[in-house]
């Protein structure tokens, strides 16, 4: 049973690995392909941030920053006037959302909507949590089970000695 | 107890198999609107066959409006032509076009050669207006209805079936609140 569970735990953890490996791979490709010339090197921060922030609404696993697409090159000229205009980054995501929906953000608000994605994980790791100590409160349980008590010993000596005298017996 | 743990695995096969199924039926290219329900965002652009001509969302007059994005680099767009020249002829909904990322020119040319099924084309050539509405590719086709309110995005080509199970029962709908609505104000 417990030779089960390990397994599955191994399996847990390759998949946690491998979701984390990818999420990391997505972020670091990220660059901007845009000539746009900014004021101040804040600006030009916040305009990154941004860009990598939200989502292509056509190219769903593309960023504005990594996309081709026309209506990505679109929405980082937006970004870029946005800014200009002196709009704050709660206002420029606010922008997009109510144009494109809470779809555009990579990191979504926590609403009613979203509980499961957020505290998801947290639950699945509490319940991971639970099952590998509800294995390791069972084994010392199982194990006094294995000794033997100073009657069994005795009885087992025994047998071991009558196996020995009979063997001794065929071998003459 | 041991004999619960057993069926976990199969509980958790179960769930996962229901959630994946319902995914297989999904469209993952479907986004909700953000804009239906809301008024039609105001613009100022210029008109497709008249660059002097301002238009304004004032100017989409009707009971039921369709706006159609479309553009001559969309091949969709001369798929549901044909379709959009038949639902104009209708005179069932007031169709406009909103010409989008598009060269002058060209649309112009467009309309002559195939006909125009549009009262007017608004011209937006950045994409302005196409952002405010949410628009992400041609063809989409907004529904606004006779308050001005934005009542479906429809993404993608319009054709007899897309019309006649998506299109048409809105429009009913929207035809019953009108009768609705001009009864309350008689009575």
């Amino acid at each position: 049973m417990s030779k089960q569970y390990s397994c599955f735990l191994t399996a847990f953890l390759l998949m946690f690995g491998m979701l984390a490996l990818t999420w990391g791979s997505s972020t670091a490709l990220a660059s901007a392909v845009d000539t746009y010339t900014f004021d101040d090197e804040v600006t030009k921060k916040r305009y990154q941030s941004l860009v990598k922030e939200l989502r292509c609404p056509k190219c769903q696993n593309q960023n504005l920053a990594d996309s081709n697409s026309p209506i990505a090159a679109d929405l980082r000229r937006e970004v870029y006037e946005l800014l200009n205009q002196g709009k704050a980054d709660i206002e420029i995501v606010d922008f997009m959302v109510k144009r494109y929906g809470e779809f555009v953000l990579y990191r979504p608000r926590v609403s009613n909507l979203t509980y499961v994605l957020w505290f998801g994980p947290v639950f699945l790791l509490l319940i991971g949590v639970l099952v590998v100590t509800f294995i390791l409160k069972k084994k010392p349980e199982n194990k006094p089970k294995k000794c033997l008590d100073q009657a069994q010993k005795e009885r087992l000596q025994a047998i071991l000695d009558n196996d020995k005298s009979t063997l001794n017996n065929e071998d003459k | 107890m041991n004999k619960m743990i057993r069926f976990i695995p199969l509980v958790l096969f179960i769930v996962l198999g229901v959630v994946l199924y319902r995914g297989l039926s999904l469209d993952p290219k479907a986004m909700p609107s953000a804009l239906v329900d809301n008024k039609m965002p105001s613009f100022q652009l210029p008109a497709l066959g008249d660059k002097n001509r301002l238009l304004t969302e004032k100017d989409l007059a009707g009971d039921i409006v369709l706006l159609n994005v479309w553009g001559t680099w969309c091949v969709y767009c001369k798929y549901e032509h044909p379709y959009l020249l038949d639902i104009a002829k209708s005179k069932r909904v007031t169709v406009y076009g909103l010409n989008y990322k598009d060269i002058r020119k060209d649309a112009q040319q467009w309309l002559t050669q195939y006909e125009d099924p549009y009262v007017f084309s608004i011209f937006d050539e950045l994409g302005k207006l196409g952002i405010e509405l949410g628009v992400t590719a041609a063809p989409e086709t907004f529904v606004i209805d006779h308050n001005g309110i934005i009542r479906m995005k429809h993404v993608g080509p319009i054709d007899g079936g897309v019309w006649q199970q998506k299109f048409l029962p809105l429009i009913s709908k929207i035809e019953d609140e009108k009768r609705a609505d001009q009864s309350q104000r008689g009575s």
